[in-house]
């Protein structure tokens, strides 16, 4: 066993982990984490995606020991304390940019990482900046209008996100 | 899935992460990002006995001018190598072809040393840095030895690192000016690997190509240079007819192999007509 130190969405927690445990399995299982899914496990879908030190990883290929000493942001984070939606997610609310919604942390989190690079992608970057996030039901049609949904926002309020 | 247990180290510097892989054994691997390791130890394809994780070893990240050379640390990511004003000043094929690679996500962990050692032929940097004619810098318990790009890759997976070597950088020499390049890949989704890609660099006065170095993506168990093309293409009009011909000879030489992707009279077929599109679009033609 390996002793971690990780902040994940604001709280400290010091665990014993196994080298072998992925960052997602630790999330989930270890703290109850279970905003962030799994999907594929095979580092195609994207769905388990978090930030690690400001930028999108996918959580199923990163160890946890690997994440040792960082500041995890998950999609249980992402909404103020008040319980106010961050941006990304009412702008997701607002254009219904989901249906089955299996894919919806991952995508808000792999959002929220490209409008920090680019706070006023067009259509094409947005499309290649969730190139590592697969939906399967939506055809991206209602992601791509969230996006540039919530780029306007956070442009507009100067929003940090 | 889950890997299989294994041992981890985490050095505090490269002389450590070198004496524990000497006493690690020969199934020790070195963990950089993981972003090719980690999927190949949840399917179980490899059972290492022990990760020596020298992913966060500053010594090992970032890029310096050397002169005649720009130097990239082995742990650069993906992303630092992309938004690196060397890179897009000598090197701007490296920054091209890395933009590529899988995803965001993956640019974020994944690193440009990391990706060499692991020496998969349909990953885009092996072409590029046979084209740019890098030099490899290993360091293991004797010291420091440099090695050719065309020495570096052996076979599928393998490259000249010793066991107890570690990759600590990559030296690519700066062009001279008229130097042009352009990576063209070619791949069925975005993130997927190459089917095939090709890195060309061309250098070209007054209308025509001087010179060529022509790199080749998952053309065979190795990431390959196109000699015939380059040979062909030495003293060849810029020009879509004669690019074109030398572009016939893109699969000489190579193996391509037959996978769900493709078979390998695909990939030749690619191979010939994606070095034509990559040497114009590289001479501005």
């Amino acid at each position: 066993m390996t002793r971690i130190n990780v902040n994940v969405d604001g709280i400290s927690y010091t665990d014993e982990v196994e080298p072998r445990t992925l960052l997602v399995h630790y999330l989930r299982e270890q703290l109850g984490k279970i905003g962030t899914v799994v999907g594929c496990d095979t580092s195609n879908c994207g769905a388990c995606t978090v930030a690690l030190d400001g930028q999108s990883v996918k959580s199923c290929t990163l160890l946890a020991v690997q994440a040792d000493g960082g500041d995890i942001t998950t999609v249980e984070g992402l909404a103020a304390e008040d319980g106010t939606l961050h941006p990304v997610q009412q702008a997701f609310h607002d254009h219904h940019a989901l249906q089955c919604g299996f894919c919806t942390p991952g995508m808000m989190m792999a959002v929220r990482d490209l409008l920090q690079d680019n706070p006023d992608p067009s259509e094409a970057e947005i499309r290649e900046g969730i190139e590592g996030n697969l939906c399967r039901c939506t055809g991206y049609q209602n992601i791509v209008r969230a996006v540039q949904a919530a780029a306007a926002n956070l442009s507009s309020t100067g929003g940090q996100s | 899935m889950i890997p299989a247990a294994f041992d981890y180290v985490r050095p505090d510097s490269v002389a450590q992460a070198v004496s524990a892989l000497a006493g690690a054994g020969e199934d020790a691997k070195v963990l950089g990002g993981g972003q090719s390791l980690i999927p190949v130890l949840r399917l179980r394809l490899a059972y290492p006995s022990t990760l020596i994780d020298v992913g966060r070893l500053a010594e090992l990240r970032g890029v310096h001018d050397d002169g005649d050379a720009i130097v990239i640390g082995a742990m650069t990511t993906h992303h630092e190598v992309m938004h690196d004003a060397l890179v897009g000043e000598h090197a701007p094929l490296i920054a091209q072809a890395t933009e590529t690679v899988a995803d965001p996500q993956v640019r974020h962990r994944g690193t440009f040393g990391g990706a060499l050692a692991h020496a998969d032929p349909a990953g885009d940097l092996g072409a590029v840095a046979l084209a740019l004619d890098c030099e490899f810098v290993a360091t293991g318990p004797s010291g420091e030895r440099r090695i050719a790009a065309a020495d570096f890759f052996l076979d599928y997976l393998t490259t000249a690192l010793a066991p107890d070597e570690l990759l600590t950088a990559v030296r690519v020499p700066k062009l001279g000016p008229g130097w042009l390049s352009h990576y063209e890949k070619f791949n069925r989704v975005a993130q997927a690997w190459s089917i095939v890609a090709v890195a060309a660099l061309v250098h070209r006065e007054n209308g025509s190509i001087t010179q060529a170095r022509i790199g080749l993506t998952n053309m065979g168990s190795t990431p390959l240079r196109a000699v015939a093309v380059e040979h062909a293409l030495a003293g060849a009009d810029a020009s879509g007819e004669a690019v074109g011909a030398a572009a016939e000879h893109a699969a000489e030489g190579t193996a391509a192999p037959s996978d769900l992707s493709g078979k390998s009279d695909y990939r030749e077929h690619l191979a010939r007509v994606l070095t034509k599109r990559a040497v114009l679009a590289a001479a501005g033609s």
